[in-house]
């Protein structure tokens, strides 16, 4: 198969999203891994099917060369469930935003996570509805001061990873726009779970919300402020590389290396294929000012995925049925013959 | 003790008890038994929402009703020749359905002072208080006998009391000349593999009721209703409308050669497609449960993008959940089946009862200008082949189809002559063919010039790889607002259903071509216009009748067969939807309107009654 590349994931169609958006560069880095994976597992380019859902990074479809559905809004994810299970052979991407597929679509979201079917969910998350120009969503901060809420919100806010490890997630990764190697290296494990991947983009609405991350964004702070988890190595963050976390068996702790005694040995290691998912959660609700945002692959488990089971029984019900077509059935059962 | 045996044409038998007591399966027992007897028949269950309402109320009476005949029957029946009451509830609730000539069966022993009190009797005579005193009354003591048969069976109390169906049954199979063997084969098969232990004691209160009956003086004269001998030779099933529909979109899955989605959330009365598809994965079948009736229209839709027949069955409320999936359906140009069998509404409404009040719903329900085919069954037979052409209809013409049953024809029953899917046409679907050139681009919405039906190209086909989605756009799939465009593909959107016009059996008349009236109706009500508008031939009068199984577009023949009448009857279980449709389609005609919104069939008597009025 000949190399794909960028360009080959690149539509014809001008990108229409707001300069300085933070879903350029989460396209960009989409347009980059999937070459990567295809050479990877061996993927044409026509097996890629991407989905939508309605709000600005719903647009993403029309920005890639492949088969694309830009659907209505809240339910591409019932629509990506629809398409992988009628053709497992086909890989699945999703984009949805906060409003999109945590408000109006929050029931297909967290019953595809549930079912743990083969799809690969990207969700903006820039904390407003933009296309409808600025009224909170459900991920808005308590407080947030937008059109519908000109005297703050009074409602708290979803955390998306606590969401989709509560419905017993097998995927979740989080990363921030501007984080374009990140942004690759979760994309590309997504890629390779076998089930339900929830990446959570934190983006910025310029226009609307801008600075909507930039409590952890902002370069002066984002080394202390997030901690960049990966499999296999130790929970160390901060600028200078000096903080770590710690987990007690009932709760997570942030410590300075080289204080009271504490070592690198004391440092947890970052495990996401562990099944311990309670620690997972832990790590995906941590939020300032007392611990760092965790960034990168959180949780990366197995797990049987829907269209398998689905695949398989249709397999083992006809190995052991009789009826194979439909005159079969038509003849099956109770019938009687009129001379 | 001696019977008289009188030969009778054809039977109504209604079963009514409370909605524990098995008389759906009684009913259906009886149904199935008649049918490979040879009889012509039709049944109706009629049964509460709640699966075990307030125990010996009228709100909780579950009841079914076969009609058997030597000849064609075209309905459930309007009135009944044996009623069986199970309880007081029942009887009172159910006593008005019974012929003055006809027979009343209960079990004595549930006419207790706190039984009659339950279902609200005045006075400790119940049957002249319902005025059926002069009925053939047999006043059995049911459960006593039951119990008393079975006492030795080893059987829990409560597991023998269930058997007072069974006891019924065996009384009823001796009034009617029944031999028992096709229920002994029934348990036989049934119970084998999971409780062997009840077969022996089913058989044996069945054949206690049966020697009961023969014994006792209150059974005037037993009937024999002989088969029918004209029935056309061949094999012959039972069959419900919501099965005959899952079988039908199989038959398209298997002559499309697509696999067949089903992606449904469970709703009365249409949860049995669902039910009856899942059990047929062997054909390759995929049912989703999904979680809501949204989710049911949207993963049908992708996995009609990803190549599969598509299907999504529900009922009225949830067909209003799917509106807007139905307009993506519609702006995609993507084939996909909604099956709506329609119950009482509005709302939540009478949801065990039937209807034919989602007829707007289904023709205009949704935002925009957004035209959607809708054909509807006529009898439970009759929904395989309404399904068929629907999922035909849906794959050749790249659409969504709205096919309309009735909880009536749904859960309803009829004999089947089991066709051969040798004799059905291929699907075949407008598939991209070929390789592009060397950059060419797919255009998606380009049209057949003849059929303004659009390519279909799946997606993992190399080089066709194209965006759909529910914003408007050019005939090469390119987003556009262009005010012109978007009148441009309006029309072409509606062109293209109005064009399946040509593809579409024409419209039968039945009778002679021009007239006083001409009885119209769609759906369910087939039956019950047939048997009104035979009735009145026999009158000695002249009419005749048509009836539509394609609503929009409609037949093209439709104003021709119009135009030989003076009056048009359009009957139909709503206020009056079709007749609406009739009047802005074609306002020339003089419409006359009759309808029932009751949550219940037509009467036979009340159709000969509208049409002699206008004749």
């Amino acid at each position: 198969m000949a190399t794909l590349t960028f360009k080959d994931f690149k539509s014809d169609q001008e990108v229409r999203w707001c300069p300085g958006c933070g879903d350029h560069a989460v396209l960009a880095a989409l347009q980059r891994v999937l070459p990567q994976v295809s050479q990877i597992l061996d993927y044409a380019k026509e097996r890629y099917v991407v989905v939508s859902g309605i709000g600005c990074s719903s647009r993403l479809p029309y920005y890639m060369d492949t088969y694309g559905f830009h659907s209505i809004h809240g339910r591409a994810t019932a629509i990506s469930t629809g398409i992988k299970v009628a053709n497992p052979w086909l890989t699945v991407w999703q984009a949805c935003g906060d409003g999109d597929a945590l408000a109006i679509g929050g029931n297909h979201f967290i019953h595809a996570i549930r079912r743990n079917i083969d799809i690969n969910i990207i969700l903006f998350n820039n904390r407003i509805y933009g296309l409808t120009k600025g009224q909170y969503s459900p991920t808005s901060k308590f407080g947030a001061i937008t059109k519908t809420s000109p005297y703050g919100t009074v409602e708290h806010p979803f955390n998306p990873g606590s969401l989709v490890l509560g419905a017993k997630g097998t995927f979740f990764a989080r990363s921030l726009d501007v984080e374009l190697k990140l942004n690759e290296e979760i994309m590309k494990a997504a890629a390779l779970h076998d089930g339900c991947s929830v990446m959570e983009m934190l983006t910025n609405c310029v226009i609307f919300n801008d600075g909507a991350h930039k409590d952890i964004s902002d370069p002066a702070v984002k080394a202390d402020r997030t901690i960049v988890l990966r499999h296999g190595e130790k929970m160390i963050f901060g600028a200078n590389k000096d903080k770590g976390l710690v987990y007690d068996g009932s709760r997570m702790k942030v410590v300075q290396i080289g204080v009271d005694g504490v070592t690198m040995d004391d440092i947890m290691v970052h495990d996401a294929h562990s099944d311990n998912i309670a620690l997972h959660i832990a790590l995906a609700d941590m939020k300032g000012p007392d611990f760092p945002v965790a960034l990168g692959v959180i949780r990366d488990v197995e797990d049987v995925t829907y269209d398998d089971g689905v695949r398989d029984q249709l397999k083992e019900v006809a190995r052991k049925s009789t009826i194979h077509c439909v005159d079969d059935l038509l003849r099956s059962g109770s019938t009687w013959e009129v001379k | 003790m001696q019977h008289k045996q009188i030969e009778t044409e054809d039977v109504v038998i209604r079963f009514a008890g409370d909605s524990g007591d098995g008389m759906q399966l009684t009913g259906s027992l009886f149904a199935d038994m008649s049918a490979i007897f040879g009889n012509g028949l039709s049944t109706f269950p009629d049964y509460p929402a709640e699966i075990r309402a307030p125990h010996g109320t009228v709100s909780g009476v579950s009841g079914f009703q076969v009609h058997i005949g030597s000849g064609e029957i075209n309905t459930p029946g309007d009135f009944c020749d044996l009623l069986v009451a199970m309880n007081p509830a029942a009887l009172k609730a159910n006593a008005k359905w019974c012929k003055p000539t006809g027979m009343i069966l209960v079990d004595a022993d549930a006419f207790d002072e706190a039984g009659m009190k339950r279902a609200g009797f005045q006075t400790d005579d119940p049957f002249t208080e319902l005025r059926v005193e002069d009925r053939a009354l047999i006043i059995a003591p049911i459960t006593t006998l039951t119990e008393e048969s079975l006492k030795d069976s080893g059987m829990d109390h409560k597991a023998i009391l269930k058997c007072k169906n069974m006891f019924t049954l065996g009384m009823a199979c001796f009034i009617y000349s029944r031999p028992l063997e096709y229920i002994f084969t029934y348990l036989e098969k049934k119970f084998s593999k999971k409780h062997p232990e009840v077969i022996a004691p089913n058989k044996k209160v069945l054949n206690d009721g049966f020697n009961y009956a023969a014994n006792i003086q209150a059974v005037p004269n037993t009937y024999v209703c002989p088969p029918d001998m004209h029935k056309k030779p061949g094999l012959y099933r039972n069959i419900t409308g919501n099965q005959a529909v899952a079988w039908g979109l199989l038959a398209a899955s298997e002559k499309s050669g697509l696999p067949l989605f089903c992606g449904s959330y469970p709703i009365t009365p249409a949860t049995a497609i669902l039910e009856e598809l899942a059990l047929h994965k062997s054909l390759g079948c995929k049912t989703l449960q999904a979680e809501d009736e949204i989710s049911g229209i949207c993963t049908a839709i992708g996995a009609s993008f990803a190549g599969n027949l598509a299907a999504t069955t529900t009922s009225g409320p949830g067909l209003s959940l799917k509106s807007e999936a139905l307009g993506l359906a519609v702006m995609t140009e993507l084939p996909l089946v909604v099956v709506d069998v329609q119950r009482a509404g509005p709302s939540t409404g009478i949801p065990t009862k039937t209807e034919q009040t989602d007829l707007a719903q289904a023709l205009y329900g949704r935002n925009g200008e957004c035209p959607i085919p809708v054909v509807a069954a006529h009898s439970p037979a009759n929904c395989f082949d309404a399904a068929f052409n629907a999922a035909k209809i849906a794959l050749e013409h790249m659409t969504p189809v709205i096919l309309l049953s009735e909880g009536f024809l749904g859960n309803g029953s009829e004999p089947w002559l089991i066709p051969a899917m040798a004799d059905y046409p291929e699907i075949k679907p407008p598939f991209v063919a070929g390789t592009l050139q060397e950059g060419e681009k797919f255009k998606p919405f380009e049209r057949d010039p003849e059929t303004f039906v659009r390519k279909w190209a799946v997606p993992g086909q190399k080089g066709y790889e194209h965006r759909v989605g529910g914003l408007e756009k050019n005939h090469a799939g390119v987003l556009s607002s262009d005010p012109l465009n978007h009148e441009m593909m309006v029309r072409e959107r509606a062109e293209k259903v109005a064009k399946i016009a040509d593809f579409i059996p024409e419209l039968e008349l039945d009778g002679p071509s021009k007239g006083k009236l001409l009885v119209i109706g769609w759906g369910g009500t087939y039956g019950h216009i047939k048997s009104a508008v035979m009735e009145v031939r026999r009158q000695g009068k002249e009419v005749s009748m048509a009836h539509f199984d394609y609503i929009n577009p409609l037949p093209r023949n439709t104003k021709e067969v119009f135009s030989g009448f003076e009056r048009i009857l359009v009957c139909e279980l709503n206020s009056g939807q079709f007749a609406a449709y009739l009047r802005d389609c074609m306002p020339e005609f003089e419409y006359v309107k009759c309808n029932k919104v009751q949550g219940q069939p037509f009467l036979v008597s009340e159709l000969v009654q509208a049409i002699n009025k206008e004749i």
